[in-house]
């Protein structure tokens, strides 16, 4: 039997729909290259370690303040109850405090890991989450390569929580609360390319101060949480074996392969069906 | 047959006479105490009790998931496992449709069955582990379109797969209800059902690997490579013929009443060519592992305690079956080819484990072990699965012939 008018349609419409499924995941992650997105420059030989950003983030988002302090040998993470936390740390240059938080990827794992588009980069720069979207599958977790997003194991209800760069502030035209409140000058707000720039020149007029590498700038495929420190990151606890590409790249070469597929695939298996139909069924038994 | 096929072949039944019939099939058949019932319904019962405290106190409340290992066993055996092991689905109906293999044919339905409750149940286990599982809708009704996601793409191709395998199962319920046309038309659709089946298994198979290529450093590398997809592609084939050689080889036993003496005759000859493809389908896995790992330099990793482990995994649970599989195909020797499928399953297990949970923060300070609890919940969607399977298979033709009215031409 060949291929006759009614099968061919069928098929073809199968695939039409599949492909009307599929073509968007083709779609590729944020690249938002003509948007400014703002960031925050962190620089860590200024920071005294004084927790104030802990306290106003807290504040901000309605969370417990904090009850412990940083120490040196202790690193205290990032939790469901706290979005941001400093730790001490001894290096060959002394105490260096370090400030961490959500990184606000310009092209983020977690947000391109979203099935929903809970997790969002935003055309400003902050990753949000956003709760009507999410299904709490914590896949975000999974793909974030610095283990930012929290998820609220003992609550019925769970969120995830991560710094979102005080959005909803920024959206008042008003600067993150941490960045605010900041009494030493170690946090700035900015566009990233202002960031940058201010980094660069830190780093050119001070070079004995500072080592040489803006953490954030390549890290990831670019960060727009920028860091400044005097010692090599690794003192500092920071991975700096990351991949310099973006994380959604990793899986763009399978997402590339999908909409192939579903054009070859059902082409090649019907042709097979019509090519293998026409053995003799004894072939078929003797083997 | 049994009264219940009498009253369907009554075909003018009146709905009064369909009523009886159904409440006559919901009723519970056979022995009450099996050894299998003895110890699957207190698990049962345990395991929904754990599920209530999970949706009253959270999901941290019964499970040992941390903030570093937000995915354990839910997720790394019941739907990375399960799933792979639901590949038979997708390999035999390519060899009976598309590659018209007409001997494989007495056990697509058993296999088309036992794919489509993993996929339920499976996707019912992923609803336990999702925080907000009201949100589940919201990729399927485009409340966030995240296309960019390869979670995206494998919720997407569970919903569809489940779809075309209730498809290509239909048949058989409606042989179970007598519907005769529905019958017909229902059969018209099992090609394209097929077609479109293996190309959502192809991709999703492969994208349950996917799904862990951007937890790039945190999976230990001698499982972490840019050719997971492929790997887990693959080894899904031999995962699924050798779940079909071990499910077959109980339904042999179990449901003995139910197969005819001809299907009793050919599921050895059955068993026997499956064995030849397990094999070549593991060669293929083991080259391509090897390729990997030469390709990755990963001389290195073999003396430590990871690298051992790896190698356990790749001899003992991949080189080894494959072995037996190629030496019991040439002695036709049955039993050798069943005990291979059990080494081969128990393989699957730990490759995925291994991907998934073992492997995954391997340097971590503290490891994820799963609760007693999270193995109980586990346990509870097998059981059920197998309760509704058994069900299934005592009231539908799926391992017996189709009623008379179905004709030869089916």
């Amino acid at each position: 039997m060949s291929i006759n008018r009614r099968n061919f349609f069928k098929v073809l419409g199968v695939t039409g729909a599949t492909l009307a499924v599929e073509k968007k995941v083709q779609g590729s992650t944020n690249s938002n290259e003509d948007v400014e997105f703002y960031g925050i420059l962190y620089d860590s030989t200024r920071c005294v370690g004084c927790q104030t950003c802990e306290f106003s983030c807290a504040e901000a988002n309605n969370l417990p303040e904090p009850e412990d302090y940083p120490e040196i040998g202790v690193i205290r993470k990032t939790n469901e109850s706290r979005r941001t936390v400093v730790n001490a740390f001894d290096t060959s240059k002394g105490e260096v405090y370090v400030k961490r938080q959500c990184m606000h990827c310009n092209s983020p794992a977690c947000a391109s890991a979203c099935l929903t588009q809970a997790m969002h980069k935003t055309n400003e720069g902050p990753v949000i989450w956003r709760g009507d979207k999410c299904m709490g599958c914590r896949y975000c977790m999974v793909s974030c390569p610095f283990d930012v997003p929290k998820f609220e194991y003992q609550s019925p209800n769970p969120k995830i929580t991560k710094c979102d760069m005080c959005f909803s502030r920024q959206q008042e035209e008003k600067v993150p609360a941490c960045v605010e409140n900041c009494p030493a000058e170690a946090l700035m707000f900015g566009t990233r390319r202002e960031l940058l720039q201010e980094a660069h020149k830190r780093i050119a007029e001070n070079p004995d101060l500072y080592v040489n590498h803006i953490y954030g700038e390549n890290e990831a495929g670019g960060t727009s949480f920028l860091y400044l420190s005097p010692v090599p990151f690794e003192e500092l606890g920071f991975n700096t074996s990351l991949q310099q590409d973006s994380y959604p790249a990793l899986s763009k070469g399978f997402l590339y392969s999908v909409p192939s597929i579903f054009v070859l695939w059902p082409i090649m298996l019907l042709g097979i069906h019509k090519a293998t139909k026409n053995n003799s069924p004894k072939n078929d038994e003797d083997e | 047959m049994n009264k219940a096929e009498s009253i369907v072949l009554n075909d003018n039944s009146s709905i009064k006479n369909r009523w009886k019939f159904l409440r006559n099939e919901f009723r519970p058949k056979g022995k009450m105490f099996t050894w299998f019932n003895v110890i699957s319904v207190p698990v049962i019962l345990v395991g929904l009790v754990i599920i209530v405290i999970r949706f009253w106190k959270g999901i941290g409340s019964v499970t040992n998931l941390t903030q570093e290992v937000p995915w354990g066993l839910w997720i790394g055996f019941d739907v990375v496992t399960g799933v792979a092991f639901a590949g038979g689905a997708y390999v035999i109906t390519f060899m009976v449709y598309i590659l018209n293999l007409k001997k494989y044919h007495s056990i697509v339905r058993v296999t088309v069955l036992n794919g489509f409750l993993a996929y339920v149940f499976y996707a019912g286990a992923l609803l336990l582990d999702l925080g907000r599982p009201w949100n589940v809708i919201n990729p399927i009704i485009g409340n966030g379109f995240g296309t960019s996601s390869v979670l995206f793409l494998v919720a997407w191709h569970f919903l569809l797969y489940m779809i075309a395998q209730l498809i290509e199962f239909s048949p058989a319920i409606a042989e179970w209800l007598g519907a005769s046309r529905a019958r017909k038309i229902l059969s018209g659709m099992t090609l394209g059902a097929v077609i479109f089946g293996i190309t959502l298994s192809t991709l999703h198979q492969s994208g349950l690997g996917a799904l862990y290529l951007m937890a790039k450093e945190k999976i230990h590398p001698l499982w972490y490579s840019e050719f997971i997809p492929i790997l887990f592609f693959v080894s899904s084939i031999f995962a699924g013929l050798s779940m079909v050689i071990f499910e077959g080889s109980i339904s042999r036993k179990v449901f003995s009443d139910q197969i005819s003496a001809k299907n009793h005759k050919a599921h050895s000859v059955i068993v026997h060519n499956l064995s030849k493809i397990c094999a070549m389908a593991m060669f293929a896995y083991f080259f391509l592992q090897i390729l990997v790992f030469v390709h990755g330099k990963r001389w290195n990793y073999l003396g430590t305690p990871m690298g051992n482990w790896y190698l356990v995994e790749m001899l003992g649970f991949v080189f080894l079956p494959m072995v037996i599989y190629f030496v019991s195909y040439r002695n036709k020797n049955i039993t050798w080819i069943k005990v291979a499928s059990v080494i081969t399953m128990l393989g699957i297990i730990i490759n995925r484990l291994n991907v998934t949970v073992i492997g995954f923060r391997w340097d971590a300070a503290t490891h994820y072990i799963p609760s007693w609890m999270e193995i109980v919940v586990t346990l509870t969607v097998l059981f059920t699965e197998i309760w509704i399977f058994r069900w299934v298979i005592n009231r539908m033709p799926v391992l017996r012939e189709s009623p008379a009215w179905v004709g030869e031409n089916h």
